[in-house]
């Protein structure tokens, strides 16, 4: 995998060149070597602090969009044992910016429905971008109905700048498919989590995102339109990206503060993409911990709770006093 | 006459009032005709049927028996949790959507008859911020349709919408599961739903409540899809075909059951109705 940088990481990228330099140089013998080694090391501990802890919501926004940003198979590398894909809505076709499959999770088997976006230029062509059709939300869909037939809990991974916006999808009827899923997740009769790994753009992501626990990335954003998208229809202007995403707070506080989301799961400093392997043993830890409870939940009281979750969202002033 | 279904021109869709005087400009067929007759004709060129935007109060009227439409939760108002602010104040765009249409919300939730047939209605009002569901449409529909479940009515959906509203952000985006979640309920209940497509209905109020209707009716020429005809081009860099995301469209695809003129509009619900009806679990 090629490494790239976000401008905002580019101080501390550049130090840890010149540190990979100095170590290189390191043979035991030179003490000022050593010392200008551990100066380095302060240095960059301290920035990476600095940078990451006053990071603006558009800078969290390409943090959830960049492009070593571990993805949803990453994740499930690291997370689960004997993955098997599965394929197809039975429909139409296979729409590969979905991914269905079997899974372990500690022991207890899981089926995994989730957005995958593409590595490389091939890999980006083949996902679609990460932007699914109709047909892959039909997919997920038809995998939901099977882990309900056999009462596998679903773990979903939610990682898509949106629905595709495409004369096919609409003449296949996209709206129709996510909106069955919306009303077809929230009487699952089986415990779904939900993983937004990174960008949860709009009602393409919700369309895998109603569950009985909601975690997010620490770097993940989740939006009802994409801030360009945004800048475009209120400011007429692309520019206002920045703006709009402030003015939208998209990012995992912010949604936990309003009820979006239950729970943040902490990312290695630096970002998920430093470090695939610490960010997946993170997201590891926080499914196991959501997921064991609920499967032994009585069935009526799981419905109840995702019901009423959702149905709590929304902020509303009534003359009457009520909230 | 060509029938002409929706209108010639894009900049058109700002203007959703029939302008004032005795005579108007038809959008759709740029013929000159009567007020009155349009009014008495219930908002549809006589000349080329083409149907004219509607607010909420009016299709009210139009559909339900005389006198018995009762609102309900008509004091919840929206409130601007994001302190959002584009190139208005959102709370200022309130205030002039208020003033506008004279109601808080976007949406009229109630109950009542349709030809002697009880049942509760919730009509998306075009006029307000475009239909656009944030937090109390949301909140409202949501309502509407547990109150058909509590009451053992069928629910009916009139939607006009450009979708989610952005100024409530991913607030907005959970009505649609919230509502899509109180749908669910309805549905194990096995009681009717009926959704009404009128002009337009788009963004997440089509990917939620309006598709998912047992029966759904567009009125003719409504435009209806998921994402807006100008996100499409721009990202297919292709112009679009006439006509596309029109009713005709959906219908074609298999996406409606059925395009119905506003004036049959009450009897076609009518008998779909009395078909449903009676078959829900108490
Ligand atoms: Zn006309």
């Amino acid at each position: 995998m090629i490494l790239q940088y976000l401008d905002f990481e580019r101080p501390i990228v550049d130090l840890e060149n010149r540190l990979d330099q100095l170590k290189r140089l390191d043979d035991g013998t030179d003490k000022g070597v050593k010392e200008e080694i551990g100066k380095l090391e302060r240095k960059i501990g301290k920035i990476r602090k600095e940078v990451f802890s006053n990071l603006t919501r558009w800078q969290i926004t390409q943090l959830a969009r960049h492009p070593n940003r571990p993805y949803m198979l990453d994740y499930i590398g690291h997370c689960f044992r004997n993955f098997l894909e599965i394929h197809g809505d039975r429909a139409f076709r296979d729409d590969p910016p979905v991914v269905c499959g079997f899974a372990e999770l500690e022991g207890q088997r899981v089926l995994l429905i989730g957005q995958q976006k593409g590595r490389n230029t091939n890999e980006k062509i083949h996902r679609n971008f990460g932007m699914a059709n109709p047909e892959g939300y039909r997919k997920a869909l038809r995998v939901m109905k099977m882990a309900e037939k056999f009462r596998l809990p679903v773990i979903t991974f939610i990682d898509t700048p949106g629905a595709f916006p495409g004369i096919g999808a609409e003449e296949r009827g996209q709206s129709e498919a996510i909106a069955r899923n919306l009303l077809e997740m929230a009487h699952l009769k089986t415990p779904i989590v939900v993983a937004v790994i990174g960008e949860g753009g709009s009602g393409g992501a919700l369309a895998l995102g109603v569950g009985d626990e909601i975690l997010m990335m620490e770097h993940a954003v989740y939006s009802v339109i994409s801030p360009e998208g945004c800048a475009s229809i209120l400011w007429r202007d692309t520019a206002k990206a920045e703006v709009a995403a402030e003015m939208m707070k998209i990012t995992a506080p912010d949604l936990k503060k309003f009820g979006v989301i239950d729970r943040i799961v902490p990312e290695p400093l630096g970002g998920a993409h430093r470090d695939h392997k610490a960010a997946a043993d993170a997201l590891k830890a926080a499914l196991v911990e959501t997921l064991f409870p609920l499967v032994s939940m009585p069935l009526p009281q799981l419905l109840d709770r995702r019901y009423r979750k959702f149905r709590e969202m929304g902020a509303i002033k009534r003359k009457a006093g009520g909230a | 006459m060509a029938i002409r279904l929706f209108r010639k021109k894009d900049e058109s869709d700002k203007k959703i009032k029939i302008p004032e005087g005795m005579w108007i400009k038809c959008d759709a067929c740029l013929e000159i005709i009567y007020k009155p007759e349009v009014e008495r004709n219930l908002n549809v060129c006589p000349k080329c049927v083409y149907h004219f935007r509607i607010p909420a109060t009016e299709r009210i009227r139009a559909v339900t028996d005389e006198g018995t439409f009762a609102e309900f939760a008509d004091d919840m108002e929206s409130v601007d949790v994001l302190n959002f602010v584009d190139t208005k104040k959102y709370v200022d765009r309130l205030k002039e959507a208020k003033k506008k249409t004279g109601r808080k919300e976007a949406v009229i939730v109630g109950k009542g008859k349709i030809n002697g047939i009880d049942i509760v209605l919730s009509v998306l009002d075009f006029e307000f911020q475009g239909g656009s569901m944030g937090s109390v449409v949301g909140e409202k529909v949501a309502m509407a349709a547990e109150t058909a479940l509590e009451s053992h009515l069928p629910l009916v959906v009139f939607s006009a919408s450009g979708g989610a509203r952005m100024q409530e952000g991913t607030l907005s985006l959970m009505q649609m599961a919230k509502t899509g979640a109180a749908l669910a309920r309805l549905s194990d209940a096995r009681l009717p739903y009926i959704s009404v497509l009128t002009d337009p209905t788009t963004g997440g109020v089509a990917a939620s409540f309006a598709m998912l209707g047992d029966v759904i009716i567009s009125e003719p020429g409504a435009l209806v899809g998921f994402a807006g005809p100008r996100v499409i081009e721009q990202t297919i860099k292709q112009k679009l075909p006439e006509g596309f995301q029109r009713a005709e469209f959906l219908l074609e695809h298999g996406m409606v059951d059925m395009i119905v003129e506003r004036s049959r509009l009450k009897a076609t619900l009518t008998q779909i109705l009395r078909y449903l009806s009676g078959h829900g679990d108490r």
